[in-house]
């Protein structure tokens, strides 16, 4: 086979894909929407000012900076540390840190209320303690809430993706480090740091696009002041049914998100290193404490607590919500349902979309997000360079303008619940491609050669040498490709039919009329999304391990 | 680890994908990702806003009566639902829409998506709740946007509860009072709505100050209002006593208690000219391949049975007046006298412009 063809069959079942669930709902919103008939439904045509649009997009980039920087600070020692201790503490460490990221930001709201509000737990203390007549943590709807909520979300992404590089790093690179006489920080920071460099930057750049296309956490905690452009595109396209200024907004916003994917790729592309691979995890906690392992355990400790505490207190309420004893009444009434409703569903049958949904969304972004990565590996220079920002693209486009997109162009899929797993993929794919492609890109060339040189086809090449070498970067994609479609919200809203809701639409639903029962049921319905989230989370991560031992 | 225990390891991996893909695919359960294939029955397609709810028996009812299968198809909320249709108007979504407010009668009417239908069951309902003289939309229930007050904790403290809107200005008022954004939530545009109908323009905006140098509280939506912030709602972790939310949300906190109170916390403050009353409307789609059921299933929206059971499920009131209300609405959700009067039209136009206002205002 040759190379031209190779890359097409890699390429083909990703760009029929983008074809259809991207690009033809996206074009054809913005056609609409700027086009002749733009001011269909009479709706008001009014183009944003410019001064405006500077500064909301100076603000969107600035706290996606920000949030981008404080997640790496909370991420690296985290991963850090997870690289030198024993497999199972590890397992649980990454279960814990992975919550956070499937959890609806209405949820993850309340419990930064719950904990730091002006009557939240952490000011009660401290009003208690030192004798306060005012709450001395004054964070509701502040740039600092923002920036903690973004730290939250995606310090697993950075943590995931470094450690699952990290740990399968040829250990006799920084042993040699030692043995010429360097100190354990020296080679974390010259020999290993280095070599970890592309995992790292891949996270960041992920976590760069999640916070400049974030919605809910800045809606909701970041109140009044705070617009990022998905923002306002909501309030453009919803509220004022001005559709040519949304898609202003969102071209805005595509541009954007292009020119740093861009700007990354080119990065990227420096930095890969290929270098010997090893499929298992063998690092052990040997090396003396230096400054550098405080610092390390110090900054990881802050961010453990930052990611655990909100969920424990979520917990804890949904324990006692609206009674002061401990009990189970909101896990009782949550499995009683509203009985009588012709469309609430119960909370077995959410699981079981929500699982199911998941598992859909796995294997179809993971056979997207391989092709993708393999497409650029294969791909020859500059046309890669290209292909690799619109690869991922769909992370930096406005959910509100493409779902407007899927309303005119998908036809009777509309109602498919397979649309569901579909808008996640979208979502998940490129998440996949990232964790992929820099374990693929440090692959020995040789490795291919030797097994050519063998005898071996180049399909014999990829199952039997490459795809074991890239098996662990596959399993934390599909950890990932399963979170986003658990956690996963705006498009399941978009399209899901209410008698088959996923958990957090379930939730939504119970937040959205009054009364304690409600309240209690959604936080106990969060603990639940939660403890699912965990078990499958662990199930996926023994998965390679246990077919290894099989 | 030699290579060929990786390849067999990657070779189980992937087949376990692969069956669970599988077993994805074929799943026999509800929900499963195979399109159903067309059932007997004719599917009417019924799109509304997240909040849509009714009983099973209820529509039932109906289902058998007609032999039809209602399906229906949440399209977020009450804007981004109107949008939607306006959009697809092409190759509809749905059969009958309901769910259209006065707040987006305008744009709605003014898109021509409603095949006329003068029900009979139209007389049985008040005349100020009809305001689409061609009868596309028909009034089904409607609401008011009110505030609510957490009656112990104005007790605890002696201090006497708001009376009119201007009193939220007060100092003895400071603190105390959360708000949604207009921008992002409709209870927020509603009470946007009322207090441009009590001051009138340009005075609204005063107030609007005069509540800001007031310390009050905007969120984004209703629910982080209600929850988090509200003392009643939020069981306590809340700090705020006033909050902009509905006139039936004290039978709610009765209804969906967790401790078996038989009093909500709760009251409504029903100031005078400042709730504001939302109708909702249904209609019956243009492009609908089944004119007649659909008409059949907004009369039977508009009819007893259905009405009656719309208090408990949506937390609104029947617009047919001979559809009995629930005790606990009689008891804790008085229908207020004299909600802010504002024309659909003048809604409309000005939408934008008095959001725009507020949060220049708010923003200082």
């Amino acid at each position: 086979m040759n190379g031209r063809l190779r890359v097409l069959v890699w390429a083909l079942p990703p760009f029929i894909f983008l074809g259809a669930f991207y690009f033809l709902p996206l074009v054809r919103i913005l056609v609409t929407a700027l086009g002749p008939d733009r001011l269909v439904g009479g709706g008001q045509a009014v183009l944003p000012d410019w001064r405006s649009l500077a500064t909301v997009l100076g603000f969107t980039t600035w706290q996606a900076l920000v949030s981008t920087a404080a997640s790496l600070v909370a991420g690296l020692p985290l991963a850090w540390w997870l690289r030198d201790h024993g497999s199972r503490l590890q397992s649980v460490a990454r279960l814990l840190l992975t919550v956070p990221f499937v959890m609806p930001v209405v949820v993850t709201a309340s419990a930064f209320v719950a904990l730091m509000g002006p009557s939240g737990l952490l000011n009660r203390w401290l009003m208690g303690w030192f004798d306060l007549s005012v709450p001395p943590i004054q964070l509701m709807h502040t740039f600092g809430i923002i920036i903690l909520a973004h730290v939250f979300y995606n310090t697993s992404v950075v943590v995931r993706i470094v450690s699952g590089f990290w740990s399968q790093q040829d250990r006799r690179l920084a042993d040699a480090a030692g043995t010429l006489g360097a100190t354990a920080w020296r080679t974390l920071v010259t020999v290993e740091a280095p070599l970890v460099l592309p995992a790292a930057v891949s996270s960041a750049l992920l976590v760069f696009l999640f916070c400049f296309s974030s919605f809910g956490v800045v809606l909701i905690l970041g109140g009044l002041r705070f617009s990022t452009l998905e923002v306002a595109i909501y309030r453009q396209a919803v509220s004022y049914f001005n559709l040519p200024a949304a898609a202003v907004l969102a071209l805005v916003q595509l541009a954007v998100t292009f020119t740093a994917m861009s700007l990354y790729t080119r990065l990227q592309r420096l930095h890969a290193v290929p270098q010997k691979v090893e499929a298992t995890e063998q690092f052990a906690d040997d090396e003396p404490r230096t400054r550098g392992h405080w610092i390390r355990d110090g900054l990881g400790t802050v961010a453990a607590l930052i990611l655990v505490s909100p969920l424990a207190a979520l917990t804890v309420q949904s324990f006692s919500v609206g009674t002061s004893e401990w009990n189970l009444v909101n896990y009782a009434g949550l499995l009683q349902g509203r009985a009588d409703s012709a469309f609430l569903a119960s909370p077995v049958e959410a699981v079981g979309n929500s699982v199911r949904n998941a598992l859909a969304t796995m294997v179809i972004s993971l056979v997207l997000g391989i092709g993708m990565a393999y497409t650029l590996f294969l791909m020859p220079g500059r046309a890669g360079r290209w292909l690799d920002p619109v690869f991922l693209l769909p992370l930096g486009t406005s959910a509100v303008t493409l779902g407007l997109g899927y309303i005119i162009s998908m036809g009777p899929l509309r109602t498919s619940p397979l649309l569901v797993p579909a808008a996640h993929a979208l979502i998940a794919s490129p998440l996949v491609l990232r964790v992929i492609l820099p374990a693929l890109r440090r692959l020995q060339p040789g490795l291919r050669q030797a097994s050519g040189v063998l005898g071996a086809t180049p399909r014999q090449t990829w199952w039997r040498v490459e795809l074991p070498l890239i098996l662990p970067a596959c399993a934390v994609a599909s950890v990932f490709a399963f979170a986003v479609s658990m956690g996963e919200f705006g498009a399941s809203l978009l399209i899901a039919r209410p008698e088959h809701p996923t958990m957090p639409l379930m939730i939504f639903g119970l937040l959205g009329r009054p009364g304690l029962a409600n309240l209690g049921q959604a936080q106990a319905m969060s603990v639940v999304l939660m403890a699912v989230t965990g078990a499958s989370m662990f199930a996926l991560d023994r998965l390679p391990v246990a077919i290894r031992e099989f | 680890m030699n290579i060929h225990n990786l390849f067999t390891s990657g070779l189980r991996w992937l087949g376990v994908l692969c069956a669970m893909a599988a077993v994805v695919a074929c799943s026999p359960s509800g929900g499963s990702l195979i399109i159903p294939p067309p059932a007997e029955p004719v599917s009417l397609v019924l799109a509304s806003h997240d909040s849509f709810n009714i009983s099973e028996d209820v529509l039932t009812e109906f289902e058998e009566a007609n032999d039809a299968d209602v399906v229906y198809l949440a399209l977020g909320d009450a804007g981004e639902t109107l949008n939607k249709l306006i959009l697809s108007k092409d190759a509809p979504l749905a059969d009958v829409v309901f769910g259209v407010d006065n707040t987006f009668l305008s744009r709605a009417l003014a898109n021509d998506l409603f095949v006329p239908h003068e029900s009979s069951l139209l007389d049985g309902i008040a005349d100020e709740l009809k305001l689409d003289p061609e009868f596309g939309l028909l009034p089904v229930d409607f609401g008011y946007i009110n505030l609510n007050a957490d009656k112990a904790w104005f007790a605890d403290r002696g201090l006497a509860l708001p009376e009119r809107l201007e009193d939220l200005t007060k100092p003895e008022y400071a603190g105390l009072l959360v708000v949604q954004n207009p921008a992002t939530s409709s209870p927020g545009l509603a009470f946007l709505l009322a207090t441009v109908s009590y001051f009138g323009e340009p005075a609204w905006l005063d107030f609007w100050s005069g509540l800001l140098a007031n310390d009050v509280l905007v969120t984004g939506g209703w629910s982080e209002a209600y929850f988090d912030h509200f003392t009643v709602g939020s069981g306590g972790a809340g700090s705020r006593p006033l909050v902009v939310s509905y006139s039936t949300s004290p039978p709610a906190d009765v209804l969906y208690a967790s401790d078996g109170r038989t009093e909500p916390a709760s009251v409504n403050l029903n100031l005078p000219l400042a709730t504001f009353r939302q109708i909702e409307f249904v209609g019956v789609l243009q492009g609908t391949q089944h004119p007649d059921l659909a008409k059949a299933f907004v009369d039977f929206m508009l009819d007893v049975r259905f009405q009656e059971n719309i208090p408990l499920n949506m937390f609104v009131y029947p617009v047919n007046q001979a559809a009995g209300l629930p005790d606990l609405f009689e008891q804790f959700a008085e229908v207020p006298a004299d909600p802010a009067p504002m024309a659909p039209e003048d809604i409309d136009a000005n939408r934008r412009r008095w959001i725009e206002e507020w949060t220049s205002v708010m923003l200082i």
